[in-house]
């Protein structure tokens, strides 16, 4: 039996997955990307088909994405993240028109035409105020797990509104929240606030259309999910998969290239990232 | 008579206390921290005891930087831009370009003919360009805010930094560490980046010679060098440390043309 394999070198995190024939996921991995990135691309893959149990030579397509998407040595070939997204997206939520993948140094918002390809995004490439990092900068001031910040910010009763824009000027303005006496969570959930807000703006250039599906790392904070769902006034899809939807995406290109359904890639545009 | 200024500034408080005649009496510098107030008052009592003067000695207090307000025992506060255009004048009398580079913040300034702010702009939603991009580069490699100078100062070379972001510039500093690079070569690219920005924010307010440079940043030497480098100009800077200190100085110099004018107003009784 064939398989095909995605992986999605991260600025952060490295996402890998492998999908057997009748694109089924049968292994993923995750690992930090850390300073080697040709090295995360490999382990991750390895962890993936280790996942699996299946072995490197039942492999019959690799594409890499992500920005390290060309370290990916053993890779057939690359796709943009943007395409990626979009493909895992539209996969598992069919009639997905817009996706919102919120990842570790980006922010991207995808709009999909009724045939599943790219028909604009738009991006964070100078800026990164309103991505995962604002996140992991509040985290880091609080000193609580990235994983913990959404379920705590949903306690919050009495939000802060965080006024620095910069991610930077951000760590020093939660830690003067709690010097000032605020409650965790409060400062927490006007993080999130401060984020979510961005991502609704750049949702808002390319258009929001539904179904609107969340993809990318910081999908998995549930306080993110309420927030975009509040200010958009409209449930946004999240599944199990949104952290490897870069990944899923990738694979599912490759899988169309063993199987010769070798249309080209829809919206294959070169990203900034 | 003496007189203080405070300035309250967002990693450090400055405190400088000036005679009539102009000279500098005593200096003082504390971490602010989040107690703006309690920050405030430590460094007046510092200067104070560095002086060997009482509060008393002290005929007016004169506050600036972003913590103006939070110096309880002040008589005025004035803007940043204000004192740092008076203090600047102090050192430099023929000052007309002023570039202030401190943690958090990054502000170029036109002077007047009489030392009145005639055009600014500032640089206050991004960290890319202030102390803190500096200060995050030295995190990344693992050094310490005070390693900045002499390391940046150890290499001849600038490794390449986009400088857009100061979170993004993380990814290429780790690029750069993998590629081999000296981590002193990695800083002096940093504060070329950062000399960049600066260069550009002062275009914006038309540079006319004589330019000054104040603020925390300008106690490296490179950063002087890159500067003056990239603008083609010779510039001045306050005799090191007081770059950090103009903003207090100015302050204080403004409580004593203050207190001229009070002094040489007729009294309504």
């Amino acid at each position: 039996m064939q398989y095909a394999g995605g992986v999605d070198v991260g600025s952060t995190q490295t996402k890998a997955v492998v999908i057997d024939h009748a694109r089924r996921i049968v292994g993923r991995s995750l690992i930090m990307t850390g300073a080697n990135v040709v090295t995360a691309a490999q382990e991750a893959f390895q962890a993936a088909l280790d996942d699996a149990v299946v072995r490197e030579a039942d492999i019959g397509y690799v594409i890499g994405t992500g920005y390290g998407r060309y370290k990916v040595t053993f890779g057939n070939d690359q796709v943009t993240e943007i395409s990626c997204h979009a493909r895992g997206a539209a996969h598992l939520f069919p009639g997905t028109r817009t996706v919102l993948d919120m990842g570790g140094q980006d922010t991207k918002a995808i709009r999909i035409g009724p045939n599943g390809d790219v028909v604009d995004f738009c991006m964070n490439d100078k800026c990164a105020a309103g991505t995962g990092r604002f996140l992991q900068a509040a985290s880091f001031a609080l000193e609580i797990p990235l994983s913990d910040l959404g379920t705590i910010a949903l306690r919050a009763q009495r939000p802060v509104k965080i006024s620095t824009t910069c991610t930077v000027f951000a760590e020093s303005e939660v830690l003067s929240w709690a010097a000032r006496g605020k409650k965790v969570e409060d400062i927490l959930m006007g993080v999130h606030r401060s984020i979510a807000a961005r991502s609704v703006a750049l949702l808002t250039r390319v258009g929001v259309e539904e179904k609107v599906t969340f993809t990318g790392g910081v999908a998995r904070n549930q306080a993110m999910v309420a927030l975009l769902g509040e200010l958009l006034q409209l449930e946004p899809q999240v599944g199990e998969e949104a952290h490897y939807m870069g990944s899923l995406g990738a694979a599912l290109f490759a899988l169309d290239r063993i199987q010769g359904s070798a249309a080209p890639v829809p919206g294959q545009t070169e990203s900034a990232a | 008579m003496i007189t203080a200024g405070i300035d309250v500034g967002s990693t450090y408080t400055k405190a400088a206390l000036v005679a009539q005649d102009g000279a500098l009496v005593a200096s003082a510098m504390i971490p602010t921290g989040f107690r703006l107030e309690a920050a405030s008052d430590e460094a007046f009592r510092m200067v104070l005891r560095h002086a060997g003067l009482a509060a008393g000695d002290v005929a007016y207090v004169v506050s600036t930087g972003a913590g103006r307000y939070q110096v309880p025992f002040r008589d005025l506060q004035a803007t940043d831009l204000t004192a740092q255009g008076r203090g600047a004048r102090h050192f430099f009398p023929n000052t007309h370009t002023l570039l202030d580079v401190g943690g958090q913040t990054m502000k170029a300034s036109r002077l007047d003919a009489r030392g009145r702010v005639a055009a600014f702009r500032l640089n206050d939603k991004c960290a890319a360009g202030t102390g803190a991009f500096l200060e995050k580069t030295a995190r990344y490699l693992g050094f310490r805010t005070e390693q900045i100078g002499q390391l940046a100062a150890g290499s001849p070379d600038a490794a390449s930094i986009s400088g857009v972001c100061a979170v993004f510039a993380e990814s290429e500093v780790i690029n750069h560490v993998s590629a081999g690079k000296p981590p002193s070569e990695i800083l002096h690219g940093a504060m070329v980046s950062l000399v960049a920005r600066s260069v550009q924010l002062m275009k914006r307010v038309k540079i006319e010679p004589e330019v000054t440079l104040v603020g925390g940043i300008m106690r490296y030497p490179t950063m002087i060098g890159v500067l003056r480098d990239q603008l083609g100009l010779e510039v001045n800077v306050p005799p090191d440390p007081l770059a950090q200190f103009t903003a207090a100085i100015g302050a204080a110099v403004l409580g004593q043309q203050r207190l001229a004018k009070i002094g040489a107003a007729p009294t309504a009784a």
